[in-house]
């Protein structure tokens, strides 16, 4: 399970996953296949790998031969929230053109464990318009790390599962000096992207620079109707250096800073004017350690996220408000690994330090009128250290993984005002409350001859988010209800059960995995009828509360054939059910997906046919604001050759997206906003060797 | 040489000030402090060689709920008398009639030179129209009488803290609520009630209740969750409840009030319909 940590990963697990839709069509491609098949992919296996273990899912975001970036994706200067929409887990939550939000088995950001190369970091905004997977770029990345359910616990308290975004790093390759330049454009939203990165590396020392901009206008959706408020404009930057102490000490810093503005929010009443990060961290690596122990890293780091929501653009409001929000974190880690006998171990000790504060103010029409002020996120100080452990023990043609999280957060409203706010639902409420939190994870792996069988039994809980335990009338616009949290809301806990066996049959490959979530005090909000509302024209006021339980499995079918050495088929099924105590659906649940892709690869050319599409959503809850959202079917087209110029590479890649300009919208949908109609992209990298 | 000489002396002149200063730290009389130096004085009334002062911790004479200090200087001595006895009638003199207003007794404070009372104006005074108080006092047996103009004007931010109105009972009553510092908090929220038994008799009325429904019509007209309708204690002579504010900004207090019955005197509830009762009270802040 550690081999990703080394290398980059091996072409059958990234993969390997799922799908079979032998009924509804053909087509697909395999994300990651282009430099797999066309070079030679510098796969640095670690030597003490164990069999593989886990459910992971790895997205490659920037190639094996470094000098050509992005070109895995079937559209290589895509967003990072397209990459992860290719993924085989992974679902956005829309709002817009911009700052999707991941969803991971059913589950969003508070129950998810998002990390940048294992940094905590919290967005700053009260209606979740900037997940972490914002702030970060496609030009800093390696690859993400999706690990479901409590596989998720490495880097902190989780139910769904975790998210790590990893930093791409020369990482003292004797390369010397390497750069490249890239860009695109999109039709359909007149997007331009440009992007370069200039970087040194020897075995000593290497530093990486990389910067990118994007700016894109509205979207069209099929059939050609514009979607207002779509546009965003965004930039970022990074730096990576890393300088080899001596032969088993390294010292890493990175630095990230994102800006975006003038991001448009066509599913919700208000924009963005700026978000904005400043991610920073510095690490010391050792592959020795004490006595038996290796590959220690300690690592320190700092964010500072700033979010500010207005109006300003939008015309027609029943009034006026700023909703500025701010989240800071610092926290560190260390961890060392120890090997004994059948046994790995990797040991971690973590904890973070988050400050979150959000207010709004309202202006009132009546100018004679005093702003009105507030705030929602009173100032809550997190603070959290926790103990990691896992152990994977190899028995011959199995293996088990244990793995442990105990961790104590504290949460403290800082702000008198806040408090105060609060103290209006709660009279007793503590201005400090500390919660336990612990996790358990146990799975076991068994290779029949080529058959793969994983299993799997764990036990975890979470912490309220700040929304949750302490937000103060957050306006939701999907269900039209403001929500106010509670202190003293229960941990929310759950038994998960996951399952997954995949069977190699010749040249087709099929995975079948599915898993399942019981989760006790699960945290959702539930209408309180003598509450008077906040937001003009909301419906009512929500209270977060602990249900008695909630269910939720996952079901997928992954599929590939290789019909002949050119030609690869890939095919996904999947199949999800989320209800509480009651039978009552839960919202946000997918319904029947598939997705389908045949792909072509000849020496330098490559291309690809894409469907997806879903069923009708029938288990739907008018209550949570869903309503059932109608069957669709897409197509893509892509097309790509590499070529050289005076000993440079180049890499131009053209296609086609929704090519039946299909009018559609999918569960995700926030307020059942349209996706984008057919849009042309052509990208073109070129890397100075 | 004879710089240094200065120089020594001075020097030495200092220090001894210095320790003077801290040896005769008790036996220095110390000059008596006003204890109302953190109020503004809105008028001295002079007559009878004395100066009768009139203190406010707010800026001016307001309509509404004004708590008043008074102290008695005597103009020959220099001194505050202690020990007085005041009574006092704030008068009204409008172009057809005269009135009073609800007012409290003047009793004396821990401090025995000066004393406290409340006066709740309805009205302020205009070009025509004003205020007179008239006070009553006694000095060691000998009784005093004093009467002044006085300024009343509304309230700097013009917002609504008292209200004269006829209830279903054809009862005038006089509300008005007491002063506070509103903030985003579950508030302390309190009213003095008093019904017109003639022009020159407020009673306080007793044992009523007072429903309160803040609002802010600014924003939709939105409420707020757990307050506390208004109760009488007759400790503090007043009624008393808990008003919570969710933010800052304009809050109207929309009030209902009711006999010991439950019957509404005055006020109605607000609705989709009805925006606002006849009966309130505004905050902003």
């Amino acid at each position: 399970m550690k081999t990703i940590l080394n290398g980059r990963p091996s072409r059958p697990k990234a993969t390997g996953l799922k799908g079979k839709s032998l009924l509804l069509a053909v087509l697909c491609a395999v994300v990651f296949h282009w430099q797999s098949i066309s070079q030679e992919p510098r796969v640095i296996m670690a030597k003490d790998s164990i069999l593989p273990i886990d459910l992971n899912e790895v997205i490659v975001i920037s190639s094996y031969k470094r000098t050509l970036e992005h070109n895995s994706h079937h559209k290589p200067l895509s967003t990072l929230d397209q990459y992860l929409e290719s993924s085989k887990k992974v679902n956005l939550i829309k709002r817009g053109g911009y700052a999707w939000e991941p969803v991971l088995n059913d589950m969003t950001t508070e129950r998810l464990s998002v990390t940048i190369d294992g940094m905590r970091i919290f967005g700053a905004c009260t209606d979740r318009m900037d997940p972490i997977t914002s702030y970060v770029d496609v030009s800093n990345l390696s690859d993400i790390h999706v690990a479901c359910g409590q596989q998720g616990a490495e880097h902190g308290a989780t139910i769904g599962g975790a998210i790590d975004l990893r930093l791409e790093k020369s990482n003292f390759r004797p390369d010397g000096w390497v750069g490249s330049i890239e860009t695109g454009g999109e039709t359909n939203n007149a997007s331009q992207i440009i992007g370069g990165e200039l970087n040194y590396s020897d075995e000593k020392f290497y530093v990486d620079t990389d910067i990118i901009y994007r700016k894109a206008e509205n979207y069209v959706a099929g059939g050609g109707e514009e979607v207002a408020f779509s546009q965003f404009e965004k930039y970022n930057l990074s730096v990576n250096a890393g300088y080899k102490v001596s032969e088993d000490q390294k010292l890493l810093a990175s630095f990230i800073f994102d800006e975006a503005r003038d991001v448009g929010y066509p599913a919700l009443p208000m924009d963005v004017s700026l978000a904005r990060a400043f991610i920073g961290s510095v690490s010391w690596i050792q592959t020795d350690f004490m006595g038996d122990f290796k590959n220690w890293e300690t690592k320190l780091y700092a964010n500072s996220i700033t979010h500010i929501m207005d109006d300003s653009q939008r015309p027609d409001v029943p009034i006026r408000m700023d909703m500025p929000g701010w989240s800071d974190t610092y926290g560190y880690f260390s961890q060392a690994t120890l090997k004994r006998n059948n046994h790995q171990f990797l040991l971690k000790l973590d904890g973070f330090y988050n400050r979150s504060l959000a207010e709004m103010t309202m202006y009132p029409n009546n100018p004679n009128e005093r702003e009105m002020f507030m705030l929602t996120w009173p100032n809550v100080r997190t603070l959290n250290n926790g103990f990691y452990a896992e152990d994977v023990i190899d028995f011959k043609g199995s293996s088990l993984k244990l793995s442990t999280r105990l961790a104590v957060q504290g949460f403290n409203v800082a702000d008198e005002m806040g408090l105060n706010s609060l103290r209006i639902f709660y009279p007793e409420m503590a201005q400090r409350q500390t919660r336990f939190l612990k996790s358990f994870s146990a799975r076991y792996h068994k290779k029949l001859k080529s058959v793969h069988l994983d299993g799997g039994l764990s036990y975890g809980d979470r912490a309220p988010s700040v929304s949750e335990g302490f937000g103060f009338y957050l306006f939701n616009s999907f269900d039209n209800h403001d929500y106010v949290g509670d202190p003293d809301l229960r941990n929310e806990k759950a038994i998960e059960l996951n399952t997954k066996i995949s069977v190699p049959i010749k040249k087709l490959n099929f995975s079948l995995e599915g898993n399942y979530f019981h989760t006790m005090d699960f945290i959702v909000g539930e209408v309180n009828p003598a509450l008077s509302v906040m937001t003009i024209g909301a419906e009512g006021v929500k209270v977060y509360k602990n249900l008695e339980h909630a269910n939720l499995y996952n079901i997928s079918l992954d599929t590939k054939y290789q019909i002949t050495p050119e030609f690869v088929w890939t095919g996904l099924v999947s199949y999800h059910r989320g209800t509480d105590q009651d039978g009552r659906n839960l919202p946000f649940i997918s319904p029947f997906t598939y997705n389908s892709m045949l792909q072509y690869t000849q020496g330098k050319f490559s291309g690809s046919l894409t469907m997806r599409g879903a069923a009708d959503q029938v288990n739907f809850n008018p209550e949570f604001g869903e309503d059932r959202t109608d069957a669709y079917t897409v197509f893509s087209l892509s097309l790509g050759k590499s070529f050289s110029i005076n000993n440079d590479d180049v890499y131009v890649k053209t296609g086609v997206e929704n090519i039946f300009d299909e009018f559609y919208s999918t569960y995700t949908d926030w307020n059942n906003i349209p996706r984008m109609g057919r849009n042309f992209f052509m990208t073109v990298s070129y890397a100075i060797n | 040489m004879k710089t240094i000489k200065y120089l020594v002396t001075t020097l030495f002149l200092t220090a001894s000030f210095i320790s003077c200063t801290d040896d005769s730290d008790d036996p220095i009389p110390i000059v008596e402090e006003n204890p109302l130096a953190e109020y503004t004085m809105l008028k001295a009334v002079k007559a009878n060689n004395h100066s009768i002062e009139l203190y406010s911790e707010q800026e001016q004479f307001t309509i509404g709920y004004n708590e008043l200090f008074i102290r008695i200087k005597d103009e020959a001595s220099e001194s505050y008398v202690s020990d007085a006895n005041i009574s006092w009638n704030p008068v009204m003199h409008m172009t057809e009639m005269m009135h009073s207003c609800p007012k409290s007794e003047v009793s004396k404070t821990e401090n025995a030179s000066v004393y406290k009372g409340s006066s709740i104006f309805q009205m302020p005074g205009n070009a025509d129209e004003y205020w007179e108080l008239n006070l009553e006092y006694t000095i060691a047996g000998q009784t005093y009488n004093a009467t002044e103009r006085i300024e009343v004007k509304a309230p700097v931010d013009g917002k609504k803290r008292v209200s004269v109105f006829m209830g279903t009972d054809e009862t005038r009553y006089v509300l008005a609520m007491m002063p506070m510092k509103p903030e985003v908090a579950v508030n302390d929220f309190s009213a003095v009630l008093f019904k017109m038994e003639n022009m020159m008799t407020f009673p306080a009325v007793e044992d009523y209740k007072i429903m309160i429904d803040p609002r802010m019509p600014g924003m939709g007209n939105h409420g707020s969750p757990n307050n506390e309708d208004l109760t009488y204690d007759p400790a503090s002579k007043m009624y008393n409840g808990k008003l919570s504010l969710t933010m800052t900004g304009y809050w109207k207090i929309n009030l209902k009030l009711l006999n010991d019955n439950d019957e509404v005197l005055k006020g109605e509830d607000v609705t989709e319909e009805n925006e606002a009762s006849s009966l309130f009270f505004e905050i902003e802040f």
